[in-house]
């Protein structure tokens, strides 16, 4: 019924004394997901919503495994906490910071990748298996998620954290539930982009399709129309590319750090082309979505 | 951030990277340099030679001439502050020099051609063999055995194989220590006594890491320092103002457009989807902004307030993803109580409201009392943008 975290998944919050990493610690809670554990150096023995804090990963591990860590500290501080974890033999972070630099990001991927670990963000809002679990911020408080997911076969990844919310919330309307919907993170470069998790959702017997919210910048695009033509991917891809005035603009931050078009490079325009010369559907106006899943599922 | 030239030059010189004898002025000062000599205008844009910005001179008299005019004149629409002056170097070869990331394998990459002085992106489409490149560990390094095995991929042998690749190796020490983005180096020159100099160089710093990067971080505060691609408009500047004048939430990224639909939409992914489905319905948006997180109702006001302000807008579309972390009551607020402000009708001013989400209750309430047209959650971006159009073409 998903990809990446379930029901059973058992998460520890790195800097859960935080104030943003407190209250999104609460409404996991709520929605079901399983916290067993807090990390913030130096307050070992306080609680978060009666979840006890440590001052090591270590120690948070030998009270309870954790399956995944949430990852919620200062930008210059997530490469260490990204680590921390690692070395505990945590196979699955999730970063919300954002602002990291990124050559900390790729520092600490390559570390995840020697491990085996799976990395979702930098500057994610996290993920949500409707219905079984939510890592992050994700939909934020559980009576909001609750009216936008809900559960169903279709993945949804996005470079937008809210968008991720309202792609969901335009299935949920129509009748189309989600399988797993995941923030992948607005920074150039992130752990788990469009590539890896369409190859996770193609491998995944209860997802049928797939819809990506793209945003200018970068040529992730590109490498997924590329596999998706090499291995002749039968699993249905629907692509939304949002910001085409931006084309005119070259050199221009918009939303996201990714959001920049350089050149011919990254223009929404090169994106959908490519998309659609690999049989990718790309949806011209948003709610076109929903008429091209009923299309395909 | 990019730095200019001569102050990435600086770093290069630094770090064992030669670059060619030269120093930078600015307007007034005393022209301490004997000629021959190339000026180069300082300006974070390439393309400089193309556009006029560098000219060499053989006198005193030319070059001061020289100097004066490169300050005097834009160049690719920036207007320099100082011009950088250098010793010229008669070439044999020119290379090309990078280390940048590679987003998607999620890895630096080294990338070489023993064609330099080129735009490297129009030559690797036209001939794909004269670009090589590879990826290195951001742990490990790039020693300088994996320049030598980079340049010697395109052909490079002898002396010059040891030098480029112990000069790679310095090159990706300063990407790396720098944190910075791209280090290009671009003409590498090999002059006729057989020296490898840096004849121009690129270097962006992660904006990201400027806290932990002291050497680099001040610059960025310098006065008069070019920042984004484009003039900033006196409409722009006064929104910056009014984000800046409370730290709550964002209510920031105010471009300037040529139409009469005023825009307060958000969060960065849903503005980029509205702004387009605006367009896509025939819609001439007076303004792009970006509202985020949870902004106060006085920035909301005073953002309003100035949208309106600007001279065609008579209706504003507000519309956002289904928010979670932003409160729909206090965007509706702000929204009427900056119409309110401006002597306007609620009712007649807002093209549409579509905010749903965490307090949307409370929101539409308060929208109901002002007669205020709005749509809940089943209403998609695109449907919202759409009735925006439609109400603003009425009247």
């Amino acid at each position: 019924m998903a990809i990446l975290a379930n029901s059973d998944t058992k998460v520890m919050v790195q800097g859960i004394t935080g104030r943003e990493a407190a209250s999104f610690t609460k409404d996991m809670q709520e929605y079901g997901t399983k916290v067993v554990s807090g990390v913030t150096p130096g307050k070992k023995g306080q609680s978060v919503y009666s979840v006890p804090v440590f001052d090591t990963v270590a120690q948070a591990m030998a009270h309870e495994a954790a399956d995944a860590a949430i990852i919620s500290v200062p930008p210059l501080m997530v490469k260490e906490a990204a680590l921390e974890s690692l070395m505990n033999g945590i196979k699955l972070l999730v970063i919300v910071t954002e602002r990291v630099p990124r050559r900390d990001t790729v520092e600490l991927l390559e570390l995840a990748r020697q491990k085996q670990a799976t990395v979702i963000g930098p500057n994610t809002l996290g993920l949500i298996s409707p219905g079984m679990v939510k890592l992050g911020m994700a939909g934020g408080p559980v009576e909001d998620v609750k009216k936008a997911y809900m559960p169903g076969k279709v993945g949804i990844a996005s470079r937008s954290g809210g968008m991720t919310t309202e792609i969901a919330n335009l299935l949920t309307t129509n009748g189309i539930g989600q399988s797993t919907c995941i923030s992948v993170g607005g920074d150039p470069v992130v752990g788990s982009n469009f590539l890896d998790l369409a190859e996770r959702f193609n491998q995944d017997p209860d997802t049928e399709a797939m819809v990506i919210f793209s945003e200018p910048g970068g040529v992730i695009e590109e490498k997924l129309a590329q596999w998706v033509m090499d291995n002749q991917v039968s699993m249905p891809i629907v692509a939304f590319i949002a910001g085409r005035f931006v084309d005119d603009m070259p050199g221009m931050r918009f939303g996201h750090a990714a959001t920049i078009v350089e050149g011919e490079k990254g223009s929404t325009k090169s994106k959908i082309k490519v998309l659609e010369s690999s049989g990718i559907k790309v949806a011209h106006a948003f709610s076109d979505i929903v008429t091209i899943l009923r299309d395909v599922l | 951030m990019r730095l200019l030239e001569h102050e990435a030059k600086q770093i290069l010189k630094k770090r064992g990277i030669p670059v060619p004898e030269g120093k930078a002025f600015a307007a007034g000062q005393e022209l301490t340099f004997s000629p021959p000599a190339v000026l180069k205008a300082q300006i974070p844009m390439g393309g400089r030679g193309k556009a006029g910005g560098i000219l060499t001179a053989q006198t005193t008299q030319e070059m001061q001439k020289h100097f004066e005019h490169l300050l005097a004149t834009p160049i690719r629409d920036y207007t320099a502050t100082k011009i950088l002056i250098e010793q010229p170097i008669v070439l044999r070869q020119e290379f090309y020099l990078a280390i940048t990331y590679d987003t998607a394998a999620k890895l630096p990459v080294a990338i070489f051609s023993p064609q330099g002085g080129v735009d490297i992106e129009a030559l690797a489409k036209e001939d794909p063999g004269a670009v090589v490149q590879m990826h290195f560990s951001p742990l490990r390094r790039f020693p300088s055995f994996m320049g030598r095995e980079l340049v010697a991929r395109a052909g490079v042998t002898g002396k010059l194989l040891i030098q480029l690749g112990r000069l790679f190796a310095r090159l990706a020490d300063v990407f790396l220590d720098y944190d910075a983005t791209l280090a290009e180096i671009n003409p590498l020159g090999l002059s006729t006594d057989g020296r490898l100099v840096a004849l121009d160089c690129h270097l962006d710093v992660d904006d990201d890491a400027l806290p932990r990067q002291p050497e680099v971080a001040p610059i960025e505060k310098e006065q008069g320092r070019f920042s984004g691609g484009r003039e900033v408009s006196d409409f722009e500047r006064r929104a910056q103002e009014i984000d800046s004048m409370d730290h709550r939430g964002v209510a920031g990224r105010v471009i300037e457009f040529p139409g009469n639909l005023g825009l307060i939409i958000g969060g960065g992914g849903a503005s980029l989807t509205a702004f387009d489905a605006v367009r896509q319905h025939g819609g001439q948006p007076a303004n792009y902004c970006e509202i985020g997180g949870n902004p106060s109702v006085f920035k909301v006001t005073e953002l309003t307030k100035h949208i309106l302000s600007k001279p065609g807008v008579k209706k504003i579309a507000v519309i956002m993803n289904v928010v979670s972390n932003t409160r729909v009551d206090l965007v509706a607020r702000g929204v009427i109580k900056g119409i309110l402000e401006s002597g306007l009708d609620p009712a007649r001013t807002v093209a549409v409201f579509r905010v749903p989400g965490a307090w949307e209750q409370e929101g539409f309430r308060l929208l109901d009392k002002y007669g205020v047209p709005y749509c809940d959650r089943t209403v998609s971006i695109d449907q919202a943008a759409g009735r925006a159009v439609s109400s603003a073409s009425v009247n």
